[in-house]
């Protein structure tokens, strides 16, 4: 396939099943391989949709500045997009992150301002809010709140899934900001109601929850719970239990998340067996496993595994 | 018949630092107030006119309780209760 420029090769993932998984004929799984994508993960479509609706309104000039707060793959893909482009990008990131990450970001020429572990993704998206008031002049796309974000799955990923599988009826993806599932939710609303919508969000060590109050919590503006029916919370244990059964039956080599993501799919399919109902269940694969192989999640027991991400934004 | 209940370190003030304690109840709703009757101020953190606080989400056995019955949903023997703050996500 050809593409005037990597910016434009962005989408169109493949879609593979999983012979190996699938409980049966009836009940089968499909993986969205979304590290086929330009940076390697899922968030290079929100960027891209992100930066075209800023550039579109004028926010967005040549020489710009652009802040994100971003534990990983959205800065990384902003950080490629920016370049292409001629933006500065600055990115507020939580130290408690893979090395890789920070060094991928540095790659694309990204500059990297280090939130604190304790409150993960909540103190980073604090500190860059409180960045962009200092900074008037810079823009801050804001993932967790930019419709774009979400738009990016309602016009990409969800018609990409129904045009090749028109039978599907359950897609399960990874709940951050929710954009994945806020748009992908709404296009099947709208075009095959019946598609049953399955969020799976990361379950992280107690740091990551530390907050000093419990108004300190943080909904993604994007949310709408209408648009989804079920929602799983997947610790880091059987994360890495799926990672490693993923690549032993199918050889899909998979990011921490995605293993979250996998396991709320086979809860799912066993389900939908259990019902004696047919179900073509699509998943996530939201990057490949390069970026995590530092944290230890790749090697040892599982046991092993999970001790040593405890205290990680593993996904 | 007992239900574990993992409580986060930010309500474990109300468990006398606790990590975990058991409760009973037929559905998440008696299970709340059958906590509330053994660590007083609990409910009051977790509920707000009858629904689940915003920046609270209650889990059984992984699954949020929003979408599967809310405070009705049916509790069993054996059954895990996971109780924690709302969050941002993670690699986003």
């Amino acid at each position: 396939m050809r593409y005037d420029s990597l910016i434009d090769s962005v989408g169109n993932t493949p879609l593979v099943g999983l012979p190996t998984l699938s409980p049966s004929a009836d009940v089968r799984l499909w993986a969205k391989l979304e590290d086929r994508n330009p940076t390697g993960s899922i968030k290079d479509r929100a960027a891209l949709w992100m930066i075209a609706r800023a550039e579109k309104e004028g926010l967005l000039r040549p020489g710009c500045t652009i802040l994100e707060p971003t534990s990983g793959n959205t800065g990384i893909s902003l950080a490629m997009i920016a370049k292409l482009r001629g933006y500065r990008m600055v990115c507020v990131m939580p130290e408690n992150t893979s090395i890789e990450r920070h060094q991928l970001l540095e790659m694309w020429g990204a500059e990297i301002v280090s939130s604190s572990a304790a409150g993960g993704s909540n103190e980073a998206v604090r500190v860059a809010k409180r960045m962009a008031e200092e900074h008037p002049d810079w823009v801050m796309l804001y993932q967790y709140g930019n419709p774009a974000n979400a738009d990016a799955h309602y016009e990409s990923t969800a018609p990409e899934i129904l045009a090749d599988l028109p039978t599907v009826t359950h897609f399960v993806g990874g709940l951050g900001t929710t954009g994945t599932l806020m748009g992908t939710g709404r296009f099947f609303r709208e075009h095959k109601p019946d598609v049953r919508i399955v969020a799976a969000e990361p379950r992280y060590g107690e740091i990551v929850y530390g907050l000093r109050n419990l108004d300190e919590g943080f909904v993604p503006e994007l949310y709408d719970a209408t648009l989804i029916d079920a929602r799983f919370s997947v610790g880091p244990r059987d994360a890495v239990r799926r990672v490693r059964e993923l690549i032993e039956a199918e050889g899909i080599f998979v990011g921490i998340s995605t293993g979250a993501i996998l396991h709320a799919a086979l809860a799912q399919a066993a389900k939908s067996v259990k019902a004696g109902v047919r179900a073509d269940i699509v998943f996530v694969v939201c990057d490949g496993g390069w970026k995590y192989l530092s944290t230890g999640a790749y090697g040892g027991t599982i046991d092993e595994a999970e001790q040593k991400l405890d205290g990680q934004l593993w996904a | 018949m007992a239900i574990e209940v993992r409580i986060p370190t930010i309500l474990r003030n109300f468990t006398g630092g606790e990590r975990a304690v058991d409760a009973d109840g037929a559905n998440v709703g008696e299970l709340i107030d059958n906590l509330e009757s053994n660590h007083e101020g609990l409910k009051e953190r977790l509920i707000e006119n009858d629904e689940v606080r915003r920046f609270i989400n209650i889990y059984v056995n992984d699954e949020d309780i929003r979408f599967s019955g809310g405070l009705d949903a049916t509790l069993g023997g054996g059954d895990t209760v996971v109780i924690l703050p709302a969050v941002a996500g993670g690699s986003f």
